[in-house]
């Protein structure tokens, strides 16, 4: 099978196939069970840190804690 | 030791600069030569003032002199592009003004790119790399990484906006519509763009924020994709080293589809992707609340992605393209309305509950306009994507409308409600120097942009409409120079508009300038935090 033909056929098979999978999978991934914590933690994000960078060291105030 | 290294490399990159001119094939050629030898030798004599110099740099501080920078640039640059906008318009309306003297470098066909290529990549541009460098830093909490290579990025690209303006005036182009630097440009911007990438993905993994903030999936996503573009894009062979001509590696209707896959996608991911970051950063930072649906922003960034790059083909209804690949095109183009108005409402929506913001923040005002207009344009673009819309609208003036809603609108709109954002805080005065002028600057743009594109919709549906009118006898009724002759009364209104508009961006200058010269300095806690 000449090359554009393979490509052409692949493309609106598998490839399409897999893309819309992994679409889905990414929606379905942003509703996943537990995930507004997180997503609440990083729309407020842009509100610390305005000034200046975090301290090089972990120290712990500036890092988000996780359960 | 790197500083005489720095030295030899600019000392030779001048010389060969020099030796290319000389032996330059083409005028444009020549001229960006002698552009290229005069921006090393200057950079040469900077490194050569400060060589050897021990240079100490602050980790606990944003570098922020790139930003500030950035800032004046988009300013300047700005005005440039609406500059040569409104005349343009104005030789469209008024062809007297394609001067005799200046034949060949100060004519319509000169200019126009000029034009486009100015607000695109030098004022769209500039906004771009600006609000990377500030959003980047502080949503990780993490300095620039890469130390001066974001000063490089700066000046590489104001240097690529030199040569590609210098080159279209004197002719050198690729003929490709918002691609038409030719190949040593096109190189020269890879390197730029490369070292860009290589700056805000250096800061992401260095971040101290566990989470990358949806903004920086935008830019990211911009700056990926414009690489790829540009670089399919732009497969050419030189005819010589010394000529800026070149022959495309594709022809026919491949080069074309390659061509608006990349045309089209320079805006959806250029001008969207690129400053729909800008948006999910700055709107919820001016209204100080944040973003209205963090989910709703990861599915608009997914959908946005995957559906965007599918759109070019409705560039090319009724050519030799496929139908299977234009009619491709349209149904992408029309699914993606949907992911544009989930972000439009993700904006606005931001606003819930702040609402009152609106009558006493000119700034949040242009912001929310200017999503306002994002809306409008991306219900505007699918529609005119469909094949029998586009029969009609296609080659007349309402594309130039929707264009201009969009980046005048959009683009515009949301970079200057950034540029009043960022002036403040990165100069550290208290507020901007006038909220009036602020709203000058609103009311002069919205009523600018309003005339512009009626006077587009007008012109444009009329043209279409007069294109295809037919007598009993199946001969078509107009000439096409009927056509231009009855736009006459439009293209003055749209020169209207274009002044507004840049009357408003005046007035944002002198504000801004304002701001940093008289206003007083804000008091910070910041010096009164001990160095650690």
């Amino acid at each position: 099978m000449e090359t554009y033909s393979f490509l052409r056929q692949f493309a609106d098979s598998w490839a399409l196939l897999a893309l819309f999978l992994i679409f889905v999978g990414v929606i379905f991934w942003a509703f996943r069970p537990g995930s507004r914590r997180l997503h609440d933690e990083a729309a407020n994000s842009i509100f610390r840190h305005d000034k200046m960078p975090a301290p090089d060291d972990d120290s712990p105030q500036t890092h988000v804690k996780e359960a | 030791m790197w500083d005489y290294v720095k030295l030899v490399v600019l000392g030779v990159i001048a010389i060969s600069a020099a030796i290319a001119a000389n032996y330059a094939r083409d005028m444009a050629y020549m001229v960006n030569a002698v552009v290229v030898m005069i921006a090393a030798a200057i950079t040469f004599l900077v490194v050569l003032r400060t060589a050897g110099e021990v240079r100490t740099v602050n980790k606990n501080e944003y570098m922020d002199g790139v930003v500030r920078a950035g800032v004046i640039a988009t300013s300047f640059w700005g005005i440039v592009g609406f500059l040569a906008g409104v005349f343009i318009a104005s030789q469209l309306a008024w062809p007297q003004l394609n001067f005799e003297f200046l034949q060949g470098v100060g004519n319509y066909g000169r200019l126009r790119p000029l034009h486009t290529s100015a607000v695109i990549f030098a004022f769209g541009g500039n906004a771009l790399i600006m609000s990377i460098f500030y959003i980047v830093q502080r949503t990780t909490a993490t300095r620039l990484w890469g130390g001066n290579l974001a000063w490089f990025v700066f000046w590489g690209w104001q240097l690529m906006i030199v040569l590609a303006a210098t080159s279209y005036i004197f002719g050198g182009t690729q003929g490709k519509e918002y691609a038409e630097t030719v190949w040593y440009i096109d190189l020269w911007i890879v390197v730029v763009w490369l070292s860009l990438l290589a700056v805000f993905m250096g800061t992401l993994i260095q971040r101290k924020e566990p989470h990358i903030y949806v903004a920086n999936w935008f830019l990211l996503a911009m700056i990926i994709t414009i690489a790829m573009l540009h670089l399919v894009n732009n497969m050419a062979i030189p005819v010589s080293i010394f000529g800026s001509q070149s022959v495309q590696v594709t022809s026919g209707v491949q080069d074309a589809m390659i061509q608006w896959w990349y045309g089209h996608n320079a805006v959806g991911f250029f001008l969207t992707a690129g400053f729909l970051g800008m948006m999910y950063y700055f709107v919820p930072k001016q209204a100080e609340r944040p973003v209205f649906s963090y989910k709703l922003s990861i599915i608009h960034f997914w959908a946005l992605i995957f559906l965007y790059i599918w759109a070019g083909p409705h560039h090319l209804h009724y050519t030799a393209l496929p139908d299977w690949a234009s009619t491709l095109g349209m149904v992408f183009s029309v699914i993606l309305w949907m992911p544009s108005w989930g972000g439009m409402i993700n904006g606005l929506m931001t606003l819930s509950g702040a609402w009152d913001k609106l009558r006493t923040d000119p700034v949040i005002r242009m912001m929310v306009v200017s999503i306002g207009f994002y809306g409008m344009s991306t219900f505007e673009g699918p529609m005119m994507s469909i094949k029998a819309v586009n029969s009609l609208s296609h080659y007349t003036d309402w594309t130039i409308g929707h264009v201009h809603s969009g980046a005048l609108g959009w683009n515009g709109m949301i970079t200057f409600g950034a540029l009043y954002f960022l002036t403040p805080r990165l100069w550290n005065r208290d507020g901007l120097y006038s909220l009036k002028l602020v709203s000058w600057h609103f009311w002069l743009a919205t009523i600018g942009i309003v005339l512009y594109a009626s006077a587009m919709w007008v012109s444009g549906i009329m043209e279409g409409l007069m294109w295809r009118e037919v007598d009993a006898n199946g001969y078509l009724v107009n000439a096409f120079a009927d056509t231009v002759a009855a736009k006459y009364p439009m293209y003055v209104v749209r020169m209207l508009g274009g002044l507004m508009f840049l009357s408003g961006a005046l007035i944002m200058c002198y504000n801004l300038w304002m701001t940093v010269r008289a206003q007083p300095a804000r008091v910070t806690s910041h010096a009164a935090v001990p160095a650690e």
